[in-house]
């Protein structure tokens, strides 16, 4: 009886409803869910949460981790629980904004090729492939050393590399989604033809752009921190995950304050896998044509 | 099969002619090496003098076409920092690097590949789920940090192993010093490769365990080590083709921040140095290295594909 309830259940249910059920029974995912909010939730509110001021020498100089100074003091005595907080903060800003601008580079790029084709195609395309034929991080770092560094160059810099992923899985999806008959219903029925992008085709390949971005956040994520480790990123005095591991490169800190190094980076794994797993399992769980239930 | 190779390679030459473009415009656009040497003991003319001297008074296009021009009779160029000619320095650094990613590479692939097909044959298993966690935690990790982590627990609280440099000062080397030098950078690199890769292999493991043929294979009774052993592995290099394709391009990439870590003389040590002193000749040389390692392994992963499976047509 029960059996035949949550059948009739499923039938009727809707959309996005199914989406969150298969969610949820990806139980990582739903956990890493939590686990991004609340850290969302830490950054966003860091003024509030941060006992001290990140950038305020407050304490001793380098001093372990005591009842006051949660994850201790770094070697100018500034408090490290507080610079963590505000460290996530640019961090997460970072990631989300060089993400946003990719995706938008992509989509759009990604549009214009599939849907025009023939030479603007042919264009875009092979500028795509110049951009992909370079070995990521090299390109990245010759544009950090050559941009005045700073959080800002940084977002730009990831923003407008991590693009062409997009773009052709952009351009794939129109392709496909040009011979659908929906599509050449518009045309035929003289529809403009930014109504036809941005309110037909863009709407159903949404899923597979955000997928696949939730997979650039993680990457660019990754990559701020590389390049703040390397002294390339983000500036102090402001704190970033990459930055604060920076002083790690020195054997003093390296063997003698673990406090320093070791929270800033399980920071980046956890919010770097938690991005990963909820991308998993957004990816089994907006797929249409999965067939799990 | 040669008129498809000889197409791909006429593709791939404005491509590569567009990157050096593009680097070139990059460096040119922002700033000038010589100001890294302003300073109170240097006198304008002297500067003015050096600049002539590299031909840094031109304008941008102009010495585009001096460096092309040079390029096509063989000449890369001299550096700036250390006036040795371009192609000798890549030539005494590519060595290091090349040893370091192919060694990686195998052992990532010696991790990967296994891992991924027992994921696939043993779907939803504890070991599944196991080797997919554990493929997400190393894509999820930034090498620099479990480089650091190594050299926490190896070098300083274990004194296991040497934490940086090819071969301990002083001495000649050897195979086992250098193997000892090479061990953590290899993990670093190789739980990389193998956190990107596990889950790749699983998914076209599980589509190729889900084809007609392994049915029929199946339903013939020959046995589940025969179907897996003979009928899907075989079809498995495809994606192991794909992999190694990818692979190529990120470890060229990749490489740039262990061998930093671990100061391993590569090319990656020798691209960052000149990154920050921007000698230019040095990092247009290294990156026309890079875009041609990365069209030819794209090149290469496609003819492989071909031998791998007699069904894709090229043409």
């Amino acid at each position: 009886m029960t059996m035949k309830k949550n059948e009739r259940d499923i039938a009727s249910e809707s959309y996005y409803q199914t989406v969150i059920r298969r969610f949820k029974r990806h139980h990582l995912a739903a956990a890493s869910l939590v686990i991004l909010v609340i850290l969302g939730g830490a950054a966003l509110f860091a003024p509030l949460i941060a006992p001290y001021h990140p950038d305020e020498i407050v304490g001793t100089f380098g001093g372990a981790p005591c009842r006051e100074f949660w994850l201790g003091t770094d070697p100018i005595g500034r408090d490290v629980f507080s610079r963590l907080l505000y460290a996530m903060r640019v961090s997460l800003l970072v990631g989300i904004m060089a993400t946003l601008i990719s995706t938008v580079i992509g989509v759009i790029l990604g549009l214009l090729a599939g849907y025009f084709g023939g030479i603007a195609d042919m264009i875009i395309m092979r500028f795509t492939d110049m951009v992909m034929s370079f070995p990521y991080i090299l390109l990245v770092l010759v544009a950090a050393a050559i941009f005045k560094p700073g959080m800002w160059s940084i977002i730009l810099i990831l923003g407008f590399v991590d693009w062409p992923g997009i773009a052709r899985l952009v351009r794939g999806n129109v392709l496909s989604l040009r011979e659908t008959n929906f599509v050449k219903g518009s045309i035929v029925a003289g529809m403009p033809l930014p109504h036809i992008l941005f309110s037909e085709i863009l709407p159903n390949t949404v899923a597979p752009i955000l997928i696949y971005a939730t997979s650039v956040l993680a990457l660019s994520m990754l990559d701020e921190a590389a390049l703040s480790f390397l002294a390339l990123g983000v500036q102090p005095p402001t704190a970033s995950l990459g930055n604060m591991l920076n002083g790690a490169q020195s054997l003093t800190v390296l063997t003698q304050q673990p406090w320093l190094w070791v929270p800033p980076g399980l920071l980046i794994v956890i919010l770097v896998m938690a991005i990963n797993f909820i991308g998993d399992a957004l990816r089994d769980a907006l797929d249409p044509n999965s067939v799990k239930g | 099969m040669g008129k498809y190779i000889i197409k791909r390679i006429l593709i791939a030459i404005p491509v590569l002619i567009g990157i050096t473009i593009i680097d070139y415009a990059i460096m040119c656009l922002v700033g000038s090496p010589l100001e890294l040497l302003r300073g109170p003991r240097v006198s304008e003319a002297a500067l003015e003098a050096k600049a002539i001297a590299l031909g840094l008074d031109k304008p941008f296009y102009v010495q585009y076409f001096i460096w092309l021009f040079q390029l096509l009779q063989g000449n890369m160029g001299y550096s700036i920092k250390s006036y040795q000619s371009v192609s000798s320095m890549i030539g005494s650094h590519l060595g290091p690097t090349l040893l370091l990613m192919g060694v990686s590479l195998i052992v990532g692939l010696l991790v990967a590949v296994p891992a991924g097909i027992y994921s696939a044959v043993h779907q939803y298993s504890a070991g599944d789920y196991t080797a997919v966690t554990l493929s997400f935690l190393g894509s999820s990790i930034p090498s620099f940090f479990l480089a650091l982590l190594l050299i926490f627990i190896f070098t300083i609280k274990l004194n296991w192993l040497p934490s940086s440099g090819m071969t301990t000062l002083g001495t000649k080397g050897g195979v086992a010093d250098v193997a000892r030098h090479m061990v953590m950078p290899v993990i670093v690199l190789a739980v990389s490769i193998a956190g990107r890769n596990i889950r790749y292999i699983r998914s076209a493991m599980l589509e190729i365990l889900q084809q007609d043929y392994l049915r029929t294979a199946r339903a013939k009774g020959i046995g589940r080590f025969l179907v897996i052993n003979k009928h899907a592995l075989r079809n498995a290099l495809v994606p192991i083709v794909t992999v190694i394709g990818m692979e190529i391009p990120v470890l060229f990439g990749g490489a740039v921040i262990v061998e930093q870590v671990f100061s391993w003389p590569g090319l990656g040590l020798m691209t960052m140095s000149a990154i920050t002193s921007r000698d230019y000749p040095v990092i247009m040389g290294v990156c026309l290295l890079s875009a041609i390692v990365v069209l030819a392994a794209n090149i290469i992963t496609d003819i492989l594909y071909a031998l791998a499976d007699p069904a894709i047509q090229l043409d």
